[in-house]
């Protein structure tokens, strides 16, 4: 019973909370003049310390571009690194404005957490890493193979669930930390090596021969990582979910930083109305006509942000696959601007 | 019998005396050294025996890793990528500004370099126990270089640019974080230590609650209240900085140790101690500053300085609450992929120690130091 009035309490609280913060988000951000974005504290691709001490990476890449659409400026963005454990709370409690932290977006967290996920930023999944000696083309010849996981993650789930559902055994090596397993699965403890692929492309570089190594094509699990905000403003939730929407849009009628104001001239009503030169589709978010035209200007489409930092010319180099545009036979698809 | 003697003819009498003899190679020299410290024992010898093939067998691996195979000079990592290299050393070169201002904004950069610059200039007089004007360097070390500090670092005054703290890293936020809780901890743990053995049962019970809560829990714990809880409890809008959070947070924490290494000092002292200061007829805060604290703060300046080199380590546990002390800093380049390498994290962990053992190991001599100053006659 006392459970019940606290949680009734906890909840009332909350939701007060987002009561008070509803549709206020975009008038404090143009109040204190910067986004203030939660990242990891070093996820090399996603988000990162570059060689020259800034903040760099595709995620990183999100937050600047809200800076573009709110203030025409990719660097009113201040970043707050945040581990695991703390990002969810830091968010409810207004310390950042938008949390883009490889967050795989997925029920619970939507509906449980009084936060909105905006969609998804990159395409993520579980895969695996063998050795390029042991011949191995396909992870359904993985039958009674030593697997080396990180325990306690959704990656030993995911596993598991794998293995079962496929009739085949396999012997699980657990370590409690990234690093061991990495190392046990270099020693050759293991034949396998499981995590997220984008994590296992950043791994590979590491090896003593990176070439000496596969990554399997197939993906065993969904991991869309995305950005999310606060629940109870919608505005707010509006710009985040259109920002992403507006690169890919931008990716798909061919729009890159490059041609941006050649692209100002075009007769294509889609191109117009993304660039704000027809209608003005920022105003009802509260942002001004060109507000897309920044974001392009200042850094480019997706696929421009993917190729700087995480495509195949980039040390991770993951290829497009399932990120590509729905287009080139992706899946990443944003509803239309009109 | 010397009579006897006088009359006999003496052969041979040495007039002078013999030049005096090296001291024989059984007493002196490396061969005797080697012989008494070593081997003095059956034991002993096999002790020495076994030390040296343990020192045989793990210093050359070292000395190749850490200096023979090791790579100080490199584009990028590929030059640590190949077979046989040891340790990385130009990763750490290449992010030594970020190790040492994290996002500090490279223009700005100088304003931490003067920080620096004058804490040494202020801390070193403050140490040297002939050098004059304590109390003026007291007051300037430890009132105002804080603020000064506080308005260089974080500017937007007298034409500086704003760097929010979140900017702030590396060593520099170590040791604000370790010279605050050093700075802080020690003054009000001296007053809780006061506190819990007064006479009035409020002061005398709320010290004894404060130090045995904050006693009570772990350090992470306290930060994850700091940066996680504090936030939902403070109205919308107000927000309290982050690392003013870890720092009170770190601060009260120390106090409430130190607190309880003072009271050990306090009951050290005889009572008489305290009877003489009434005798003389002090007041309270005169006999415990002439009297009682001088005498007991120096019985426990071993407990003082090893609280001292707790806190400084600790400072790397708000790394979890994602403040980019040097521990972090060093962690986030651990997966930069233009170094990536085998001994990569390696590396940047063996840095990252080598730094700390550079400051604790200096507050240990120092405090040895003022022992051997100190001491009257408490010596064992």
């Amino acid at each position: 019973m006392k459970n019940t009035i606290v949680t009734i309490a906890l909840g009332g609280a909350m939701a007060l909370m987002a009561g008070t913060a509803s549709a206020q988000t975009l008038e404090a951000i143009q109040a204190k003049g910067y986004v203030q974005c939660g990242v990891t504290a070093g996820v090399p691709g996603f988000s990162a310390p570059d060689a020259d001490n800034n903040w760099s990476g595709i995620e990183v890449d999100y937050c600047r571009a809200l800076g573009a659409a709110i203030f025409d400026d990719a660097d009113a963005v201040r970043f707050t690194p945040l581990t695991s454990t703390e990002r969810f709370a830091a968010l409810s409690s207004g310390e950042i404005d938008v949390l883009s932290r490889t967050t795989t977006w997925t029920m619970s967290r939507d509906t449980g957490l009084g936060i909105n996920f905006a969609g998804t930023l990159f395409y993520d999944g579980q895969g695996f890493m063998v050795r390029k000696s042991d011949g191995i083309a396909s992870a359904f010849d993985l039958s009674g193979a030593a697997v080396c996981i990180e325990s306690g993650t959704t990656t030993e789930l995911n596993a598991a669930d794998f293995f079962s559902a496929n009739g085949m055994d396999y012997n699980p090596i657990v370590f409690i930390d990234q690093d061991e397993v990495v190392k046990a699965y270099e020693d050759g403890r293991c034949d396998v090596y499981t995590t997220d692929s984008s994590a296992l492309a950043a791994e590979r570089t590491r090896l003593g021969n990176p070439d000496d190594h596969v990554i399997l094509a197939e993906i065993i699990s969904k991991e869309p990582l995305g950005p999310s905000v606060r629940q109870g403003d919608d505005v707010w939730l509006n710009i985040a979910r259109w920002t992403l929407f507006a690169i890919l849009n931008a990716e798909e009628l061919g729009v890159t930083q490059a041609n941006v104001d050649e692209m100002l001239g075009s007769n294509d009503p889609a191109i117009k109305r993304l660039l704000g030169v027809e209608g003005d589709f920022g105003a009802a978010m509260g942002l001004s006509k060109d507000w897309a035209y920044n974001i392009i200007k200042a850094l480019g489409n997706y696929s421009e942000m993917y190729e700087r930092h995480v495509g195949p010319d980039t040390a991770i180099g993951l290829a497009r696959g399932v990120n590509a545009l729905w287009t080139d036979g992706g899946i990443q698809y944003a509803p239309p601007i009109r | 019998m010397s009579t006897t003697n006088a009359t006999k003819e003496i052969s041979f009498v040495r007039e002078e005396m013999l030049p005096e003899m090296p001291a024989p190679s059984s007493v002196v020299g490396p061969v005797a050294w080697i012989r008494s410290s070593l081997f003095s024992s059956p034991g002993n010898s096999i002790l020495t025996i076994a030390s040296a093939l343990l020192l045989l067998w793990i210093m050359p691996p070292l000395y190749n890793f850490l200096i023979g195979n090791a790579v100080f000079i490199a584009e990028d990592g590929a030059a640590c990528r190949v077979e046989g290299a040891g340790a990385c050393w130009a990763f750490i070169w290449s992010r030594m500004d970020f190790f040492i201002y994290g996002f500090f904004p490279a223009e700005e950069q100088w304003r931490v370099n003067i920080a620096f610059a004058l804490g040494l200039v202020l801390i070193v007089p403050l140490m040297w126990p002939e050098l004059p004007f304590k109390v003026v360097n007291a007051l300037a070390f430890f009132v105002g270089y804080p603020i000064i500090v506080f308005i260089l670092l974080s500017g937007g005054m007298f034409g500086l640019t704003e760097v929010p703290t979140v900017n702030w890293g590396g060593l520099t936020v170590t040791l604000i974080i370790g010279l605050v809780g050093i700075v802080t901890s020690l003054p009000l743990g001296i007053v809780l230590a006061l506190g819990r053995q007064s006479k009035m049962p409020v002061i005398k019970s709320v010290c004894v609650m404060f130090i045995e809560l904050w006693r009570a829990v772990p350090l992470i714990t306290v930060l994850f209240m700091a940066s996680v809880m504090l936030p939902l409890f403070v109205p919308v809008g107000v927000s309290v900085d982050k690392l003013l959070r870890a720092l009170v947070g770190v601060s009260l924490f120390s106090a409430a140790y130190m607190a309880e290494v003072v009271r050990g000092g306090l009951q050290a002292l005889p009572r008489g101690q305290y009877e003489a200061a009434g005798a003389l007829g002090l007041n309270y805060w005169k006999s415990m500053s002439f009297i009682i604290l001088p005498q007991a703060l120096k019985h426990v300046i071993p407990g003082i300085v090893n609280s001292f080199i707790a806190l400084f380590k600790d400072t790397s546990l708000v790394s979890i609450v994602g403040i980019f002390d040097l521990l972090n800093t060093v962690q986030a380049s651990n997966s930069d992929l233009n170094w990536a390498s085998e001994q990569q994290a390696v590396t940047g962990y063996i840095f990252a120690a080598a730094v700390f053992w550079v400051f604790c190991f200096s507050m240990s001599r120092y405090s040895i130091y003022m022992e051997h100053r100190l001491h009257t006659g408490h010596k064992r």
